[in-house]
């Protein structure tokens, strides 16, 4: 864990990604949750073979209501039609709009992109897993259905359950409202998302922020990611952000 | 030809479920509509898996949209006095751990046992998982707000599922543009139809063989 955290240039943040890594992408699916900008970043820098940990696979939004639903913004998918990506491991692989398929559907309809499907809920809890030491856990959700296909299942306080196994990445891409140079985190609305959790799962977590402060002016009972989760912190100015 | 429910009138109908104090889940399509239609005089805790629970009606004009409160379906949403935002793991802790109500899910199948389809189409090579399967395994009360049939007029109601299974008998109750019908051990139990549709006409469209509530009446709006 390096001391000083805080990069200027949001290229050189994303330089040492290799072919072949596994990256977490933050976010739920909306404007305000992605690392739009790291992800632009990532597509610049070309690596590929990647395997990305997603709620999605991009392109699943936006969902087209009321003006703010309906606004485009950068996800997954850039990095999907660019060919950089292997395997998704998401909840979300389609576009929410049966008549308006992502990059993701077309490369899969033509075999060039791999798919673990994992429900919505196991992936937030095997991120959780992976970032707090675990190696697995048992979760009712799947059972009797396609999920459940070659996982071990056990009876617990007289329920079926699921093994389900934790998950870690190499890098972790994210999104905060505000960081202090430690890496002190704190979120706005509904930002948290996978990127609260996805910052402790990962060898190098990344974010991407919209206000750095000096160290000491975040209250502290208010930091939800404390700082040494976090390996690098891009403050992204209101001009450049997307 | 008769009248079937439109989308608001559905959502509103099952709207009517959520109890004083209920905490609730809406899925996409019919279900997100739901949030306009709470009973009058009651308090419901809306929760949304990206990240926040106890917030209002969906925004009705730009000046009461806000990009930091959107629910799952894209929705800006409203503010309320107590409401809170918290992380997926968390979110998906009051989903899983029992502490949602009900949850209000669209359906592309139900079966009589109340299995329920509703992430992959074969129409389609790739489904979306989504939420749908722990909140249908982890909610208290499932409810499925749909269309009767497809707009082909294929049954949606079935005896078995043909399409991929969210999740087996968890279903509790489903609300459609005809009819509101329970899922009980016995079976289907045909509660309520729409004006001017009688049980005959509703069983012809309905695969599993309805059982006639002693109380049947019209839909209730």
């Amino acid at each position: 864990m390096a001391l000083n955290k805080v990069y200027d240039s949001i290229d050189e943040a994303v330089a040492d990604i290799p072919d072949g890594a596994t990256i977490m992408i933050g976010g739920f699916g909306h404007a305000i949750d992605k690392p739009q900008n790291l992800i632009q970043a990532l597509r610049k820098q070309r690596a590929r073979n990647l395997t990305i940990i997603s709620n999605s696979a991009g392109g699943a939004g936006p969902l087209g209501i009321g003006s703010l639903g309906g606004k485009p913004f950068i996800d997954e998918e850039i990095l999907v039609e660019n060919g950089q990506v292997k395997k998704v491991i998401c909840s979300v692989p389609a576009s929410l709009v049966m008549s308006k398929p992502n990059a993701f559907e077309r490369l899969y309809a033509a075999g060039q992109i791999e798919l673990e499907y994992v429900p919505q809920g196991t992936l937030a809890e095997r991120i959780r897993a992976g970032g707090a030491g675990l190696g697995a856990f048992y979760t009712p959700t799947g059972v009797g259905t396609d999920i459940e296909q070659n996982k071990e299942k056990r009876v617990i306080n007289g329920k079926e359950m699921l093994l389900e196994f934790a998950l870690k990445a190499d890098y972790a891409l994210i999104k905060a409202y505000r960081a202090d140079a430690m890496g002190n985190l704190v979120y706005r609305g509904i930002m948290r998302a996978f990127n609260a959790i996805m910052a402790q799962a990962a060898e190098i977590a990344v974010v991407e922020v919209d206000e750095l402060v000096e160290v000491g002016q975040i209250d502290p009972e208010t930091i939800i990611t404390p700082g040494i989760f976090i390996d690098r912190i891009v403050p992204i100015s209101k001009e450049a952000a997307t | 030809m008769k009248a079937h429910l439109d989308r608001e009138t559905i959502a509103l109908r099952a709207a009517r479920e959520f109890f004083d104090g209920a905490v609730v889940n809406l899925g996409g399509g019919i279900p997100s509509l739901a949030s306009n239609f709470v009973p009058e005089g009651r308090t419901v805790i809306f929760h949304t898996e990206n990240g926040a629970l106890g917030f209002g009606h969906v925004a009705r004009s730009e000046r009461e949209e806000n990009p930091y409160i959107m629910n799952a379906s894209g929705m800006p949403v409203t503010p309320l006095p107590g409401m809170c935002f918290f992380h997926h793991a968390d979110s998906f802790a009051m989903i899983r751990g029992g502490h949602i109500d009900i949850t209000l899910l669209g359906a592309l199948q139900v079966s009589e046992k109340g299995d329920l389809a509703n992430w992959m189409s074969p129409r389609r090579k790739v489904g979306i998982i989504g939420g749908a399967m722990d909140l249908a395994f982890g909610c208290n009360r499932v409810i499925v707000a749909m269309e009767h049939t497809t707009p082909k007029g294929e049954f949606k109601i079935l005896k078995e599922c043909t399409y991929p299974l969210t999740a087996p008998n968890c279903v509790d109750m489903i609300i459609t543009d005809l009819a509101v019908i329970k899922v009980a051990k016995e079976g289907l139990i045909l509660k309520e139809v729409a004006p001017d549709w009688t049980v005959e006409e509703i069983q012809a469209v309905t695969e599993p063989k309805l059982i006639v509530a002693e109380d049947l009446k019209e839909i209730e709006l």
